[in-house]
């Protein structure tokens, strides 16, 4: 700003800050001395929240996030004195909170079906009553992140009540099991300075800094999706990051989708992030009707969501993934572990862009302001799998969708997302197109953390687990080169041993990485299943270099009735058992057998 | 033009100023500028005494931006006056006054009836949906059309765009599924919302020669911004379409078909003014906020869980180029429910409509289809169709270099689907209208031309239940 400070603007420093200048979601507002960096603001009558993003002089600039039409230059602004914060206390299961996290059901009870701007309610239902078990008597010395009690947030989760950060001392009273609201005090905490602090069901926290833990572990578990082509080929462990990037329709909603589903997360966090209102409102109408397969309750028992639509103020959805991600950070420190999808981050970045845009910043790539990257790199460091302070284990794993502009992983977002995370999902337009999903193209994406996650494998599933993703992959990677000459002179040019890596590639795709998200059996797969399915694909895969080692016509063998018995395992089996599956064995050393004899007797 | 009596202010005095500080392209810059709001509207009064509309774009302590919807030509330094109204662009709409009506860019009748006068006035840009009041769109639409009901469904409360390219038959097609859909089956709950941005005159004359000769013509109101008209109104006459259409639906219970075309010309108008005003371009040229703008129209579809109507919206926008990439295609495939992308090989063949169906998309057809819905065979038998027509796609590449005679036995017959597939399934009159059935039926006749074990996905039992009798051609093929 370079308007010279008036007369009335040098007044005393007690005179509140008004509006000086308007420019979309952005405002500057001047005196602004008293306000610090990242300060919540409200502004006008109407009390829209807005946070101070840049400091210069007298003037602060601010985010509003809310839409700003009809704030006039002189609108008086109220400085909060806090950060930007999420409140974390039982209550925030099964809710949906915009980017800011206002309750979105409350919005709708009160004030009806459109979203009017400046119109708060608590984040979390100050009525409702939560029955709470303590779990530590007065007396007792407490820490930050020790567990005052349990509430039962929902038929999945146990809240546990946290002391939270700063709040350590001595337990000087604890209230009986009982029904409390969020606003009654639970206990009374005398910290070593001799001031004793309430502390309530409930307590804030500030979205931007991350909350503290003992120390970061290596994870090494895996994240079971019960998507076969993550799950045995890219596999992402509890406290790791994924990013799925993919162009429009590539399907990156959907698999996200089945991830919040079926993943063996404890909670699930989804934000959607600048996309669809309708996409919300289907993930609100499948959650509560499906079913955990674990638990067998219903998903929304264990799922937050975060709804920023495209058409929500584009502030709120730059704040949404950190409001996201500390929620998740909260859950973690409970001892769970907590997966968080963003959908998608690109809109995110690009909320950056249009702020940064609005003051003016130097851009760098493709008009991104040329901190991207370092933001980029804080959030997803934000995920890991942590000894909690109180001397739990706990996760946070990151999904990140990207939406790279016209399906370009070239471009910035993707780029520098790469960079900071270990898995990558990469959509195929081609794939999608002819209605091949997951379209995961296997040779693009990758995963840092097969290794790791394969003595769980051997453990819990079966020995030799590794070597069979290996074995699989290979065929698909001489596959695709095979293509190549398929390209150019056709399948019938190949000979017999070549085309039998081309079939068994086919029926690792078609009955193997294709999965249905609709299909009711299919949707799901347990890691047993996966490695049921997979064994016996590569035993009929090698079983057939029999069949083209004694010359005879690899069509034959792909005329079996096992065949057929194979391309429906999928969609019948469930894997809880192996028997299915090695009568299908069987049915192929029969099938094979009588083919190898007949062909015997033939040349005889 | 507009008669300033009927434009009357708010409570309280109309601020307006007198001279301007500068024009640039179709913004003004207006200095000394005190008690205007953000995004308020203006009216700027011409020396002749005319009136043009506008509003602010930014303001600060003194100084006001303003974008003229109707352009700066004429306007003087000196003489122009300024006025601001205190409130967003506003609308009063009510359902006599809309259904069977003219109106140009900016909701001026042009065909002599009256302005909008009864009902409350409305801000343009509305207000964005809460996600939890939303219904999940589900009901099916019967187009008619073959490409788009067996494969890229339209359901009710969708935005399903037509990506498409000059010179192709996108309005044929928009205006065929406007007399088709069977949405408009029950005459009193139905309305059609036509807004024009920078589209040729004949265009929208063949829009409304269609509506009329179809009999829709009372249940439709036409907004008109025509390629001759001020580009900078095409930002406007969206947001009045629209603010129209949920009127219509949300408190009329009126199931609305909005048809917005060309969104192209509509972006271009965005990229000059944020040209205009020396904003900091990301692609193209095209400013950092396009998505989010034209997420603010399209958003405003869908349904709502406790009223009965609906807006459905079907934006055309032609691809510069035919360049699927484009910020405008690309940005708009990102926000609406599918794309229906015409194409240009297809046409050339004299298939109507061009749908290429790889590319097309409809995200809300599995919700809208199967039992109860459509019919049961419908998702894989759709599902068969794209993985057949993909294959034979390729198929068609191999054989164009290795030559016809040198495939196989089955990737013969796989040319012989596709070549059927395009021109039984694909084309069809601009006056047929296929029912759903009929649609299906065909699908399985042409996968019937394929071998069974090729169908992988299609259960057995459907095959064995709409399965028809297998082509002879395919028999003879296996062996």
């Amino acid at each position: 700003m370079n308007n010279s400070p008036t007369a009335t603007q040098l007044a005393p420093t007690e005179s509140l800050p008004v509006v000086t200048m308007i420019s979309g979601p952005v405002l500057k507002i001047c005196p602004a001395s008293a306000l610090s960096m990242n300060e919540l603001v409200e502004v006008g009558k109407e009390r829209l929240l807005g946070e101070v993003i840049s400091l210069d002089h007298d003037v602060a600039t601010v985010q509003v996030f809310e839409n700003t039409s009809g704030i006039r230059p002189g609108t008086k602004v109220q400085g909060l004195g806090l950060p930007l914060y999420v409140e974390l206390g039982p209550g925030l299961i099964g809710t949906i909170f915009d980017g800011v996290q206002r309750p979105l059901q409350y919005l709708q009870h009160q004030w009806g079906d459109f979203i009017q701007r400046g119109k708060i309610g608590h984040p979390l239902d100050r009525e409702r009553v939560w029955t709470f078990s303590p779990l530590l008597s007065a007396g007792d010395q407490v820490t930050a992140g020790s567990i005052l009690g349990e509430v039962a947030e929902s038929s999945i989760v146990t809240h546990r009540v946290l002391i939270p950060p700063g709040k350590e001392g001595k337990l000087e009273l604890i209230v009986p099991a009982g029904k409390y609201t969020l606003d009654d005090v639970i206990a009374n905490v005398k910290t070593p300075d001799g001031t004793i602090h309430g502390l309530k069901l409930f307590h804030r926290w500030p979205v931007r800094k991350t909350r503290p833990y003992a120390k970061r572990l290596i994870p090494a578990e895996p994240l079971i999706t019960g998507q076969r082509v993550i799950d045995t080929f890219f596999p992402l462990v509890k406290g790791g990051t994924a990013a799925i990037p993919g162009g429009f329709g590539t399907g990156k909603t959907i698999t996200q989708h089945q991830l919040t589903k079926w993943t063996d997360a404890d909670i699930i966090v989804y934000i959607g992030c600048g996309e669809r209102g309708n996409e919300m409102t289907g993930v609100l109408v499948d959650l509560p009707q499906l079913l955990d397969p674990r638990s067998q309750h219903p998903l929304i028992e264990r799922t937050i969501l975060i709804a920023n639509t495209s058409d929500m103020p584009v502030a709120a959805r730059e704040a949404s993934i950190y409001t996201g991600i500390t929620i998740a950070e909260y859950y973690r420190d409970m001892g769970y572990d907590v997966a968080l999808m963003a959908d998608s981050t690109s809109r995110w970045a690009e909320a950056l862009r249009e702020i940064s845009g609005r003051l003016e910043e130097m851009p760098a790539e493709e008009g991104f302001p040329a901190y991207l990257a370092s933001r980029l790199a804080a959030f997803y460091e934000r995920a890991g799998q942590v000894e909690t302070l109180s001397n739990k284990k706990g996760s946070v794993t990151l999904i990140g969708a990207v939406s790279p502009p016209g399906g370009d992983f070239s471009e910035p977002v993707t780029m520098h997302t790469k960079r900071f995370v270990q898995c990558f999902w990469a959509l195929d337009k081609e794939m999608a197109s002819a209605r091949y999903f997951p379209a995961i193209n296997y040779l693009q994406s990758y995963s840092g953390y097969s290794r790791k996650v394969e003595p769980w494998w051997s453990e819990q599933v079966a020995s030799g687990w590794l070597e069979l993703t290996e074995k699989a992959m290979q065929i698909l990677q001489e596959d695709a080169k095979l293509q190549n000459t398929v390209k150019l002179l056709g399948e019938e040019a190949l000979p017999d041993d070549q085309k039998r890596i081309i079939e068994g590639a086919k029926l690792l795709k078609n009955d193997f990485l294709q999965q249905s998200a609709f299909d009711a059996v299919d949707t799901y797969a347990s890691p047993q299943k996966q490695f049921l399915l997979l064994d016996i694909i590569l035993y009929f895969f090698d079983r057939l270099a029999e069949i083209v080692a004694v010359r005879i016509p690899l069509f034959r063998a792909l005329e079996l009735p096992v065949v057929v018995e194979i391309h429906r395992l999928k969609f019948t089996q469930k894997g809880d058992e192996s028997a299915p599956f090695l009568a299908i064995r069987q049915q192929i050393d029969q099938e094979i057998e009588t083919l190898l004899q007949q062909h015997h007797e033939n040349s005889f | 033009m507009k008669n300033p009596d009927h434009i009357t202010g708010p409570a309280g005095p109309i601020l307006e100023y007198i001279g301007l500080e500068r024009i640039n392209g179709p913004l003004l810059v207006v200095q000394g500028v005190k008690g205007a709001g953000f995004d308020e509207q203006v009216e700027i009064v011409t020396p002749d005494d005319k009136i043009r509309l506008g509003r602010v774009l930014s303001i600060s302590e003194d100084v006001a931006v303003i974008e003229v919807f109707e352009g700066t030509t004429g306007l003087n330094q000196l003489t122009a006056r300024v006025r601001f109204l205190g409130h967003p662009f506003e609308i009063a709409v009510s359902r006599e006054e809309l259904l069977g009506r003219v109106f140009d860019g900016l909701g001026t009748p042009l065909d002599g009836g009256p302005t909008f006068s009864e009902g409350s006035p409305r801000d343009v840009n509305g207000l964005p949906i809460n996600p939890v009041a939303r219904a999940y769109p589900e009901e099916f639409i019967q187009t008619g059309i073959s490409a788009i009901d067996g494969m890229n469904t339209l359901v009710r409360g969708q935005k399903l765009p037509i990506f498409s390219g000059s010179g192709l038959s996108h309005n044929d097609l928009a205006a065929q599924i406007v007399r088709q859909a069977r949405l408009l089956a029950d005459d009193e709950g139905f309305a059609v919302i036509f807004a024009a941005m920078g589209v040729r005159h004949d265009e929208a004359e063949g829009f409304r020669q269609s509506f009329e000769e179809s009999g829709v013509l009372k249940n439709v109101a036409m907004f008109l911004n025509l390629a001759d008209d001020p580009a900078v109104e095409r930002l406007i006459t969206p947001r009045i379409a629209l603010t129209a259409a949920e009127y219509l639906a949300f408190e009329q219970g009126m199931h609305v078909l909005v048809i917005l075309t060309d969104m192209t010309n509509y972006c271009e108008a965005l990229r000059e003014v944020a040209t205009s005003k020396g904003e900091i371009p990301s692609r193209k040229g095209y400013p950092g906020y396009l998505y989010s703008d034209l997420a603010s129209l399209y958003e405003r579809a869908g349904r709502l869980q406790n009223r009965p109507g609906s807006v459905t919206q079907i934006p055309i926008l032609t691809m510069p180029d035919d360049d699927i990439t484009h910020p405008i295609p690309d940005l708009t495939g990102y926000i609406t429910e599918g794309q229906i992308v015409l194409d240009r090989t297809l046409a050339r063949k004299a298939i109507y409509p061009p749908i290429n169906v790889l590319p097309s998309l409809s995200r809300l057809m599995s919700d809208g289809i199967g039992p109860g819905r459509t019919r049961e065979d419908h998702q894989n038998i759709a599902n068969q169709l794209y993985a057949a027509y993909a294959k034979a796609r390729q198929i068609e590449r191999l054989a164009s270099i290795i030559g016809e005679e040198d495939i196989s036995a089955t990737d013969k017959l796989y040319l012989s689907f596709a070549k059927a597939f395009e021109q039984q399934f694909l084309k069809q009159n601009d006056d047929e209208n296929r029912t759903i059935n009929e649609t299906l039926d065909l699908a399985w006749q042409l996968v019937a031309l394929l071998p069974e074990h090729e169908l992988t996905r299609l259960k057995p039992k459907e095959i064995k239940t709409y399965g028809t009798k297998k082509g002879s051609a395919s028999e003879d093929a296996i062996d």
